[in-house]
């Protein structure tokens, strides 16, 4: 996964050169899947499934409904239990339950598609919650830190509000604070702009930008192509439990390789 | 009809009315304070992680709910007291008071632990995951995130709780404590009977007075302190 020496000669077709962002350095892996497998009942959800994402990674997890890739993503910080296989965090295998697991929990950060502010808390609330009872963070630093987030994001001016006041793209540009004020290692993304509002989708997808670009580890579930284009690595297609194509997003977009991912794509860029 | 009035009144003199509502308005108050306590513990059992203590939390509400209160009521005095000679206060009266309210409050625990479990289903899955996905572990989730808002949407059935917990205070005389409402009003009716009906009546408006604040307040409440989502 080194990229930071572009080899001469046949650069598009290595996996990672011709990636838009090929300048920056990956780190070590830091979220590594061993042949996970998990079922819902019959369904057979994941397949098998071996990925590594490494400190500074951008990846990009794409397919149909239905194919796992939520799932998948869940299973990252164990809201989905696996059947088999391991997962790890920085080298750390998800612990069952209790203690260590929430430790792991607070190193990875979770932004979902429903945003999930806590209804009965403040926006400020809502970001310091995390860093003061799980970090045991004072409150001062919890709210200096919780406001330089909020400005971050675009909504410093709302700390004082209820999440129901806010519209859905400050709400989850709000979750993407909370996440952050754990100072985690790795950001999951589950489809973030998927209950948004056509026009609030940008603000969201700027500030993932942003983060990509300030070398934030993550995993973002998503079909914003743009996005992908933009900020990932690597792009990652899955389709009925499997990882079916895995590609540089440029290359993946242009040209896929498997039927399943040009189907896929007919389907959605059509329009 | 004056003479009517006036020999109503003149019974209000010799027995204590006003005494006997003050006595379970105090068992309705401990009984309430107990249950609720108990009644949230039962609850954070039953949606714990823990099969065990789930199974304890269910086995104890499916056990006491459909269990008469007289016979928990009857249990306490000649259960607890008399033949397990378990001490509970130095006088009868406080003995027979004190009984009583735990068998208000265990009786009752389970109706209120089945109010917030109402009151949880109230509150989306998402709230549960966001708070385990920042690194809150059960108890945190649940004192933090969960039981906040299960208990604001869980007033109304808590209010209902309240208002049968008021009324079934009265089973108390079963538990010995013969100076709360039933039993005056049975004494006085006793002795009394030409009053029948007007010491029936007497009772019959001093809780219908008592009960419908409780109502209009708790509905009150569930409106203004919902969550808004």
């Amino acid at each position: 996964m080194d990229q930071s020496t572009p080899t001469t000669g046949q650069p598009a077709a290595d996996e990672t050169v011709d990636a838009p962002t090929s300048d920056r350095v990956l780190g070590a892996p830091l979220v590594e899947l061993n042949h996970v497998n998990k079922h819902f009942g019959e369904l057979h959800v994941l397949q098998d499934i071996n990925l590594t994402v490494h400190k500074g990674e951008v990846l990009v997890v794409i397919g149909p409904s239905g194919s796992g890739k939520s799932t998948l993503c869940r299973a990252i910080n164990r809201l989905e239990t696996i059947d088999d296989g391991s997962i790890a965090v920085d080298g750390k295998t998800l612990p069952e339950e209790g203690k260590a697991l929430a430790q792991l929990r607070a190193e990875v950060g979770m932004v979902f598609q429903s945003f999930n502010l806590f209804a009965h808390k403040t926006v400020l609330d809502n970001v310091t919650l995390g860093p003061r009872k799980v970090r045991g963070m004072s409150k001062k630093d919890a709210e200096e830190q919780a406001r330089t987030l909020l400005d971050r994001v675009g909504v410093g001016n709302q700390a004082g509000k209820m999440p129901a006041q806010l519209s859905g793209g400050q709400q989850q540009r709000v979750a993407i604070a909370r996440a952050l004020a754990m100072q985690p290692k790795v950001m999951l993304f589950d489809e973030p702009t998927s209950a948004l509002d056509p026009e609030m989708v940008n603000e969201v997808l700027d500030v993932m930008v942003a983060l990509a670009e300030e070398g934030m580890t993550m995993i973002v579930v998503t079909h914003e192509m743009g996005f992908a284009r933009k900020a990932a690595h690597r792009v990652v297609f899955m389709a009925d439990g499997q990882i079916v194509e895995e590609a540089p997003p440029e290359e993946f977009f242009t040209a896929p390789k498997s039927e399943r991912a040009r189907d896929f794509l007919s389907k959605i860029l059509t329009h | 009809m004056n003479d009517y009035l006036s020999g109503l009144g003149s019974l209000l003199v010799r027995y204590d009315v006003l005494g006997a509502f003050w006595t379970n308005i105090q068992l309705t108050f401990w009984g309430a304070l107990i249950a609720l306590v108990l009644g949230t513990a039962l609850a954070l059992m039953r949606i714990s992680p823990i099969a065990s203590l789930r199974w304890v939390g269910a086995a104890y509400v499916n056990i006491l709910r459909n269990t008469p209160l007289t016979i928990i009521m009857t249990f306490m005095v000649m259960g607890v007291w008399t033949a397990l000679q378990i001490h509970v206060a130095d006088t009868f009266e406080s003995t027979f008071f004190r009984l009583a309210v735990v068998g208000l409050a265990v009786y009752h625990a389970a109706f209120v632990c089945e109010s917030i479990r109402s009151g949880v289903n109230t509150v989306p899955l998402g709230q549960a995951e966001a708070a385990r996905a920042i690194g809150l572990s059960f108890l945190p989730a649940a004192r933090l995130i969960i039981l906040p808002q299960a208990f604001r949407g869980a007033i109304a059935p808590l209010g209902n709780t309240l208002i049968a917990l008021l009324k079934n205070s009265t089973v108390a005389a079963a538990a010995s404590v013969s100076w709360e409402t039933a039993s005056t009003m049975k004494t006085m009716i006793e002795f009394n009977p030409n009053f029948l009906w007007g010491i029936f009546a007497m009772f019959a408006l001093g809780y219908v007075i008592l009960v419908i604040p409780i109502g209009v307040l708790t509905t009150w409440l569930s409106q203004r302190l919902a969550v808004q989502r």
